[in-house]
């Protein structure tokens, strides 16, 4: 990014965040006591949300909800449209800012195709999570106790059983432990309202089957690695690579190369964190090799969603020449397509746009670190700094140039650094997140891994037992 | 950590068939040592803490480090601990096995948590973590 286009991004907020974030605000806050005793404030506040939506397709379902619900009557229906359109208003914040962004960055960007697949039935194992999320939302986030967090439990086994609905089970999973640690929520003195809301909406459409584009098309070429992000919760880590597609025209004709993400996870317990968890993604070696080793990819025939992410196989990826990421960022970024986003994914969380910083002084105040780019400040997010790479915030604010995510958050926007060039003892480093994919390269944390590195292996050994017993 | 306990399970030395669920009361230091089978352990009696006990408290030191498991416990805070055998002779002189065992609800707690390293991985995309960056999670 260069000065002008910082400036571009932290100038020009878009019309209307507020206002949809203050609607928004209203019906978490119906959350937080329950929907089962709705006082007048929050009754007009549900009112507000039918009619931010009452000109769109949801609009006379939703009055008609409100309604239903002040009146006491709250079903599984009446709490889907809730966060349906609740979802609405958080999309439409996401595009404005999205298309802020996009502007800004001169990004060009891929139009979501026309659905083809009809929504199938729900599937049973869904319908028993929608039953918990609304029993969550009825008795209210204040009067959630280990009781009623234990009860989430059946469901979650049966959706984690089933590969498919792993996304509403992940979800379900960390929303479930979050409230657990929080329990009994009447003792807390500050409840996290709009995050807690946020996962319930979600996880109440996931439980709803959505209309599907096309099938992924398989896609050959170069894929050059900007950078790695990681994603972990108590029982579950993904890890986010960031990347651009060569493809020599194919199969779009397009010969600018394509922003693409390849995520990759696996379930975990909660005593495996920080370096260790490189070793729970092994089933992907050439994808590990290449962050490890600063390398390009070859990858035939692979899956790519319009929505940009790269289903991985990584027995149809082939190591490539070495790759430095700043370079390709330098030469690349500038012009690549960015893919669209699916619906319902469109949510500030899921902006995280690869980004290249340059030529800023960073400092540190009570604020905490930004950059200064030709006078124009922006913060860098080192609270996303996973634990389990060399990227520290000591070494991002010796930084002279930085690779990363550009995210917004609760009104601001902010840099999640991936990858820094800095000076370390008179001598230029380059340091990103994916250098330890391999085994971490600090002698001192290798040792300590290696002490506690067994504990996957102990841990697969004691389930094979006693599971099976 | 949990229900005023520092809990967990501690493979058998001796047999591989068998774990031990170990845990230690906060603020009474009531210990608690029984097999997955709920058989108390041997080597704990009124006075002694066993093996297992020691290795539980070495355990949570290196997940957790020393001062958050000494304040949980509610030990002197003062006391400099490094080790989790520090633990155990702070605890040494008088000993209290305590009446009641959870070692049955750790245990099927344990299970579900196992289960969880048999599930296999994905590779389509969970945008929900999102809202689960890993730096959250304690280096
Ligand atoms: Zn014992």
């Amino acid at each position: 990014m260069r000065g002008a286009q910082l400036t571009d991004l932290l100038d020009n907020s878009p019309a209307g965040v507020t206002e949809a974030l203050d609607v928004v605000d209203g019906f978490d806050q119906a959350l937080v006591g329950g929907l089962s005793r709705l006082d007048a404030e929050r009754t007009a506040a549900l009112a507000a949300l039918a009619g931010a939506v009452a000109s769109t397709p949801l609009g006379s379902a939703l009055a008609e909800t409100v309604d239903k619900v002040a009146a006491g009557s709250v079903g599984d229906e009446h709490l889907l449209r809730l966060a349906g359109a609740r979802t609405a208003m958080v999309g439409a914040v996401h595009d404005a800012l999205r298309e802020q962004a996009d502007t800004a960055l001169g990004r060009t960007r891929a139009q979501w195709p026309a659905l083809t697949t009809a929504a199938g039935p729900v599937d049973g194992r869904l319908l028993a999570a929608r039953s918990w999320l609304a029993e969550l939302a009825i008795t209210g986030w204040r009067n959630v106790d280990h009781d009623l967090v234990a009860t989430s439990q059946q469901a979650l086994h049966a959706l984690l059983a089933e590969p498919t609905l792993r996304r509403a089970a992940v979800l379900l999973d960390g929303l479930a432990a979050e409230l657990h640690h929080s329990s009994p929520v009447a003792t807390m003195d500050r409840l996290p309202v709009r995050r807690w809301a946020d996962l319930w909406a979600r996880a109440m459409l996931l439980t709803s089957p959505e209309s599907q584009p096309a099938a992924p098309e398989p896609v050959s070429g170069r894929l050059l690695i900007l950078g790695a992000d990681v994603h972990e919760h108590a029982t579950a880590v993904q890890l986010q690579v960031h990347a651009l597609l060569e493809t020599n025209g194919e199969p779009t004709g397009d010969s600018a190369p394509r922003l693409v993400r390849v995520s990759v996870s696996a379930a975990k317990v909660d005593t495996i964190v920080g370096p260790v968890i490189w070793q729970l993604l092994a089933a992907h070696p050439v994808l590990l090799a290449a962050l490890a080793g600063r390398l390009s990819l070859d990858v035939t025939d692979m899956p790519l969603h319009p929505s940009g992410d790269l289903v991985w196989h990584d027995g149809q990826a082939r190591p490539g020449e070495p790759a430095d990421p700043f370079a390709v960022a330098r030469v690349q970024l500038g012009e690549a397509l960015a893919p669209a986003v699916p619906p319902l994914d469109r949510h500030p969380v899921s902006i995280a746009e690869p980004v290249l910083l340059e030529g800023y002084t960073a400092s540190s105040d009570d604020a905490g670190l930004s950059f200064d780019l030709d006078g124009t400040r922006i913060a860098v997010d080192v609270d996303r700094l996973p634990g389990c790479g060399p990227l520290t915030a000591d070494l991002v604010a010796a930084s002279t140039a930085c690779l990363g995510l550009l995210r917004w958050d609760d009104g601001g926007w902010s840099v999640q650094p991936t990858g820094v060039q800095a000076t370390v003892k008179r001598k230029k480093v380059a340091v990103h997140t994916g250098d330890w994919a391999q085994g971490p390269t600090d002698p001192k944390i290798a040792k300590a891994v290696a002490r506690s590195g067994d504990t996957i292996a102990v841990l697969r050994e004691r389930a094979g037992r006693l599971l099976r017993k | 950590m949990a229900d005023g306990r520092l809990q967990g399970v501690v493979s058998s030395g001796s047999d591989i068939e068998r774990v031990y669920v170990s845990s230690i009361a906060a603020g009474t230091h009531e210990l608690s040592c029984r097999t997955n089978n709920n058989r108390p352990c041997g080597g704990l009696s009124n006075g002694v803490p066993c093996n297992h006990i020691a290795l539980l408290a070495e355990e949570a030191i290196v997940q957790y480090g020393a001062e958050q498991v000494v304040r949980f416990l509610r030990f002197d805070p003062d006391m400099e601990i490094t080790i989790g055998h520090q633990i155990v002779w702070m605890l040494d002189r008088n000993v209290q096995v305590a009446a009641v065992s959870p070692a049955a609800a750790v245990f099927s707690r344990f299970l579900r948590h196992l289960s969880y390293l048999e599930l296999p991985g994905s590779v389509e995309a969970l945008p929900e973590l999102h809202w689960f960056p890993a730096g959250a999670v304690a280096r």
